[in-house]
């Protein structure tokens, strides 16, 4: 069997017949307030625990609310199963109630998807989907079920993984490096005076940290962490960098731009690392590793492709370079750690009277968190602000939403992370934009027990693109605007089952997050009122070359004018 | 659809399941992809079809439009064809208007390119020619000022040549 323990669902006509059993089966069944949720928790899940997160509706507007964490978890190659209920077959094509193309919608935003049309081929198919979910790059895989395929008898099998894989003639993920190719990428490892190790995502989904932390300290070569790969490498490593890209610190992006080697692992060159790609790392040769042939090439040219999975590749590399005399790159990390010196992550302290700043709220979480607790964000401003301050030493402690940047990921995703990992504490940092479009969740988590922690960085503003108009559109806020207080969030979050706190002065920020730590038995909500005139730096404008990096104001006289 | 050399054959075998080919399509719309002709047919092993693709590889790599299309579960091989190593055919058909008097020039036009006569009206013909792509554009060229009032193609079907398969 395929082992899993929870899924996240929701019940409707057409999937009633695989809801019955439920009520005898020991999987745990977590029911939710709304269709994306489920799809959000099952990636959350997934995030965590590294197993596939399964998410169970019916058929029509249920499968239409799956398609965002559907196609987030395709961005973002999170191993997920949904199964969606669809209209009887001889209703399909009707325009029957609650009918809809579900794997034509959905094909673009998923790893592989399939209709079932023959209650006897249910075995394969759901094993098909587990297998391609969580093997190759992962992905997420949808199962479309007909209402009379589900009620239908049928001969019991359960096919082999010989069977399976050989059910998919066109499926063979290619997991070892090509030895000539890894021979050249230890060559040039060892002909690099300035490289950087660029960590992606593929690194956590490969579980190729340890793999990842003996390449980097066998060479001694510093190493970024994308907002995907965050945690993939510990931030208290002399050798970590930190995030590079948009808004990654000041070090991370000017050593990949003075680089002569990126060794890009697990990564997809994404327009929010590069910048403006012509002018990224120019002087950089690459080495490319990835399990998905389609990436390599696809931005950016490398001169040593590697298709392969991150850590047996990693360590070939490191056997390889066994018999290879290494560079002393001292040279190189003291350029770096100059960078680091001048430019550290700053905001401007807090001014009496003024509200909260976010990043201290931040920094005092931070700090305040015990040991192993894991981290979930939405998207925007905080979300930045989570990847910056906080300290990730330990892979699988970051859940958020990168490639597709799904406002409202935090708190289903929390939870999902809560239900995979019930021995962490769980803390969502989220803005109050994004709040408001998932908080129905927190009811599924009351109701459930499932006690996440939310830390609302409430500035009263779709902060991220207020930031935008501030500093692209001439400071016209345009349709920015949510009020600080409308809704009420303690109250919101009381109603919802939750403990709730708001906090305005920064004497508070610390008793109350610790009160927040200390309750176990229910969902813990805190409002921060926080300034909505902070913005996110270093800040690298969209469209222009990582070389034009904004630093805040502070840090540098403002003698170069920012430009879109 | 003349000998260009932006243009590219790719014989992608695929498994013979539904939805198959909207998967490919669906890939090539939101890739940025161009088909410029496209051929399905199943092959001798029934499990099997073959998608014969004539992409304009301008654009887009060769390279990077044959993984995303090796990314599809379904898809289990894909051959890129060079013109030199491969045989290519095409069918066409077309009525042309012409006259009764015209008829047999243009009946001896289609002689000359191997094609056929399959009906015959008082003021049109129907005629069949099948050939390699560009022999059918000399062919459609030729007809033009006859006045072609109906025209079909069929998108090019590809093999390996004998010799090189073997």
């Amino acid at each position: 069997m395929e082992q899993v323990e929870v899924v996240f669902g929701l019940p409707g006509g057409c999937i009633l017949p695989a809801y019955d059993p439920i009520l005898d089966s020991p999987i745990r069944h977590i029911l939710v307030r709304h269709e994306q949720g489920a799809g959000h928790m099952a990636e959350g899940y997934a995030h965590v625990t590294g197993r596939p997160g399964v998410a169970l509706v019916t058929s029509g507007p249920a499968a239409t609310n799956l398609v965002t964490p559907l196609c987030d978890a395709y961005m973002d190659s999170v191993p997920m199963v949904a199964i969606t209920g669809q209209v009887g077959r001889p209703v399909i094509g009707t325009d029957g109630f609650q009918e809809c193309d579900t794997v034509g919608i959905t094909r673009s935003v998923t790893k592989h998807n399939e209709l079932i049309m023959d209650p006897d081929e249910i075995p394969l198919i759901v094993r098909q989907a587990f297998l391609l979910a969580t093997t190759g790059r992962p992905g997420p895989v949808l199962i479309d079920v007909p209402k009379d395929v589900l009620q239908a008898q049928m001969d019991w099998s359960w096919p082999s993984d010989d069977e399976v894989a050989g059910s998919l003639p066109g499926y063979k993920p290619t997991l070892k490096g090509h030895p000539r190719m890894i021979k050249e990428a230890a060559r040039l490892l060892a002909d690099a005076r300035r490289p950087v190790i660029y960590a992606g995502g593929g690194i956590l989904k490969s579980r190729a940290a340890e793999a990842l932390a003996q390449l980097a300290e066998r060479t001694g070569i510093p190493v970024v962490t994308t907002l995907m790969a965050r945690g993939a490498f510990p931030d208290d490593h002399p050798l970590c960098l930190g995030m590079p890209g948009m808004h990654g610190n000041y070090t991370a992006i000017t050593a990949m731009q003075n680089s002569d080697l990126l060794v890009a692992l697990g990564t997809r060159f994404d327009d929010r690392v590069t910048g403006k790609v012509d002018s990224f790392a120019p002087d950089a040769k690459v080495i490319h590793v990835d399990i998905d042939p389609a990436e390599l090439g696809k931005i950016r040219q490398p001169d040593v492709p590697i298709v392969g999975d991150c850590k047996q590749v990693i360590s070939e590399i490191v056997r390889a370079l066994a018999d290879l005399e290494l560079p002393d790159l001292g040279e190189w990390r003291s350029r770096i750690s100059g960078w680091q010196e001048r430019f550290p992550l700053y905001y401007e302290p807090h001014v009496q009277g003024d509200a909260l700043k976010p990043q201290q709220v931040m920094e005092v979480l931070r700090d305040s968190a015990p040991e192993g607790t894991i981290l979930a964000s939405g998207v925007g401003q905080h979300q930045m602000w989570a990847s910056q301050y906080w300290r990730f030493n330990e892979p699988y402690t970051w859940v958020n939403s990168g490639g597709l940047g799904t406002m409202g990921f935090s708190v289903p995703a929390a939870i999902g992370a809560k239900v995979g990992r019930p021995d962490r504490t769980v803390w969502a940092v989220d803005g109050d934009g994004c709040f408001q479009m998932t908080a129905q969740e927190l009811v599924t988590a009351s109701s459930e027990r499932i006690p996440i922690k939310v830390a609302i960085l409430n500035n009263a503003y779709l902060g991220m693109v207020r930031q935008w108009q501030e500093m692209f559109y001439e400071e016209r806020y345009s349709e920015v605007y949510l009020s600080p207080d409308l809704p009420d969030y303690v109250k919101w979050a009381e109603a919802m089952g939750c403990v709730a706190f708001r906090v305005e002065d920064p004497e508070e920020v610390e008793p109350v997050i610790a009160k927040a730590n200390s309750i176990d038995d229910r969902p813990v909500v805190i409002d921060f009122r926080t300034d909505s005139r902070e913005k996110v730096f270093p800040m690298v404008p969209a469209g222009a070359s990582n070389d034009d990096v904004v630093v805040h104001p502070a840090q540098k006289p403002t003698d170069k004018k920012v430009v879109q | 659809m003349s000998l260009n050399p932006t243009h590219q054959t790719l014989t992608v075998l695929v498994e013979n399941k539904s939805g198959v080919l909207a998967r490919i399509s669906g890939l090539f719309a939101r890739r940025g992809f161009n088909i410029i002709s496209l051929a399905v047919a199943p092959t001798d092993d029934e499990r099997f079809s073959r998608v014969n693709l004539v992409i304009d590889v301008e654009e887009t790599s060769v390279e990077q439009i044959t993984k995303q299309l090796f990314k599809l579960v379904n898809v289990v091989k894909i051959t890129e064809l060079h013109p030199a190593d491969a045989v290519e055919r095409e069918l066409l058909m077309m009525t042309v208007a012409v006259s009764p008097e015209q008829r047999s020039e243009v009946i001896e036009l289609v002689g000359i390119f191997e094609g056929k006569i399959v009906d015959v009206g008082t003021s049109a013909v129907t005629v069949m020619v099948a050939g390699e792509p560009d022999r059918l554009d000399d062919f459609e060229d030729l007809m033009r000022p006859y006045g072609i009032a109906e025209l079909q193609r069929t998108g090019r079907v590809a093999l390996p040549k004998a010799r090189k398969a073997s």
